[in-house]
């Protein structure tokens, strides 16, 4: 099987599967740091609602290339527009804490996607929405490939700039901010972030398995550390491990990538939970 | 620095509500605190305890009045004051150390590349001070309560502060530990300032100058005062007062104090 996956590799018709693995692997930092992240701030709803809220871009974006001829607004464009505006928007409703957190999450997630349904609707031509939702390992390009790495580096610079504060804003805001640190500006910079990487993971295994992605490689790691950034690193190495097993799974199989993905990451999660499980116990 | 005597915080006709208009939290509220002399806030849950301190520390804007803290606006002396938290608001699973914990009580401003040594060795004193040098490496999320409690009040004066504020500090602790947490408690009076705020009423008796009862308004009793009025039958044994309905238990005026007859008398220590 290697040697049959290994000869495709370098067939030249076969230049999205090499791609979606580039991106995948090179996706995983972006994975690693973002999901931990998420799942230790609690944020999965919010990043549901954001991945939902993007189709709302998309759509818009489609609608005005076809309809308006703005050719600069590509599907990318809209998706970046529409998750980070439902990603700030869910942030700073619910720092303010006036309104109730999930419902405003469940509303943005509902409307975004409406919204680009609606849109998708009145663009004439075909339209592959069925892509957007599940991830379509053919819509990858060197595009995608350079803004992955671009990705990884706007992440991992700060990262290493401002580990500490970081950590203390993520551990305890209120602390951290009697420290002055500015608590405000860092979770809405996370925030942008995470919306950007969203949109990114998106194209390969869809806005519906995103949520999947961001949580499934950190809450795995996380039962296995004590760091936030040994969490970080072993759910990097834990998303290559997924993406790129799954992406190949799925070619020699002939299984849809997204789904499979998600699947496998799915299932390390809940050995993960048992092995802990079975410790305490003994 | 603060010399014993001056006002550390001062507290002149506060009024605060969440929205504009609304039902007042805190109304009238004047106090003083001089260096050196510690106080205790007890009060109802819903009186206005949690508000009081997240004006001292400057998390909400007063809608009237004024709070200085070492003569300024908290925001502006925020570095000044050491904080420790109810343990229960933060993220029993959050993946860090007890060393790390301690360590972001180091941070000044938004940029520290790297912690340095005294920083290092800061965080490990304060850590032997409460007694738990020996856990620096452990995970946060598996110690106990009382351990976690003792973890954040080390956060909380690893920059040694000259104000510490304390949140509920003795409602975990761990059996047999009281008497060695009163100690350092007392301890850390000598060098700072100390505000908490208590629902543990056995607290009073311990070394406390000033009683701060809220609830909605703010009187404040000297606490020997206190402990006079409060009743020969509360202090008569060893013993410390938990009024398990939360009622203010003193003479402020804005509460019934005429249900006596339902203190209970819990055995402490």
């Amino acid at each position: 099987m290697i040697d049959f996956l290994l000869r495709e590799l370098w067939c030249p018709e076969l230049g999205f599967l090499r791609y979606a693995l580039a991106v995948g692997i090179f996706a995983a930092p972006a994975v690693g740091i973002v999901g931990t992240m998420v799942v230790t701030r609690r944020i999965s709803g919010l990043a549901g609602a954001s991945a939902h809220a993007a189709l709302g871009g998309i759509g818009l974006a489609l609608y005005l290339q076809r309809v308006m001829l703005w050719s600069f607004f590509t599907p990318t464009v809209g998706a970046v527009i529409g998750a980070t505006a439902a990603a700030l928007a869910v942030g700073i409703i619910s720092m303010n804490g006036r309104e109730r957190e999930d419902t405003v999450i469940g509303v943005v997630w509902a409307l975004g996607m409406a919204v680009g349904l609606l849109f998708l609707d009145r663009t004439p031509g075909y339209v592959d929405w069925q892509g957007y939702l599940f991830g379509n390992i053919l819509l990858l390009s060197k595009e995608e490939l350079c803004l992955t790495v671009g990705l990884d580096l706007l992440l991992l610079i700060p990262l290493l700039l401002f580990y500490h504060p970081l950590l203390a804003v993520s551990f305890d805001g209120t602390f951290a901010e009697l420290r002055r640190v500015p608590v405000r500006a860092v979770l809405l910079i996370l925030l942008a972030l995470t919306a950007l990487t969203i949109v990114l993971l998106m194209k390969v295994v869809g806005i519906i398995l995103v949520i999947a992605l961001l949580t499934l490689p950190a809450a795995t790691a996380g039962c296995f550390t004590r760091h936030l950034w040994s969490t970080m690193a072993l759910a990097s190495l834990l998303s290559f491990v997924f993406v790129s097993a799954g992406l190949l799974g799925s070619y020699c199989y002939r299984l849809p990538s997204g789904p499979a993905i998600v699947v496998l990451a799915g299932i390390v999660y809940l050995a993960a939970l048992l092995r802990r499980r079975f410790r305490r116990r003994s | 620095m603060t010399t014993t005597g001056d006002a550390i915080l001062e507290i002149r006709g506060l009024d605060f509500s969440y929205d504009a208009g609304g039902a007042a939290i805190l109304s009238g509220v004047n106090l003083t605190l001089k260096a050196g002399e510690s106080g205790c806030i007890v009060g109802p849950n819903g009186g206005g305890k949690s508000t009081l301190l997240k004006l001292i520390l400057g998390m909400l804007e007063p809608t009237a009045g004024e709070i200085l803290l070492f003569g300024v606006p908290p925001v502006r002396s925020r570095l000044r004051v050491g904080y420790m938290p109810q343990y229960h608001l933060l993220d029993p699973a959050f993946p860090i150390t007890v060393m790390e914990v301690v360590l972001t009580g180091r941070l000044r401003g938004g940029f520290k590349l790297r912690y340095s040594r005294a920083d290092r060795e800061a965080a490990a004193a304060a850590l032997d001070e409460l007694g738990i040098a020996d856990l620096a490496r452990h995970s946060f999320a598996a110690l106990s309560g009382g351990q976690r409690q003792r973890v954040l009040i080390a956060r909380a004066i690893v920059c040694e502060p000259e104000l510490l504020l304390l949140d509920e500090p003795t409602a975990n602790i761990d059996p047999g530990a009281g008497e060695r947490f009163y100690a350092t408690l007392e301890e850390l009076r000598r060098r700072m300032t100390v505000l908490t705020v208590s629902h543990d009423l056995g607290f009073v008796n311990r070394e406390i100058d000033r009683v701060i009862c809220v609830n909605r308004t703010v009187s404040i009793h000297h606490a020997a005062d206190f402990n006079a009025e409060t009743a020969d039958e509360v202090y008569h044994h060893h013993v410390s007062l938990i009024r398990h309905d939360h009622t203010c238990f003193c003479h402020c005026g804005e509460h019934d104090h005429d249900r006596g007859e339902e203190k209970e008398p819990c055995r402490h220590d």
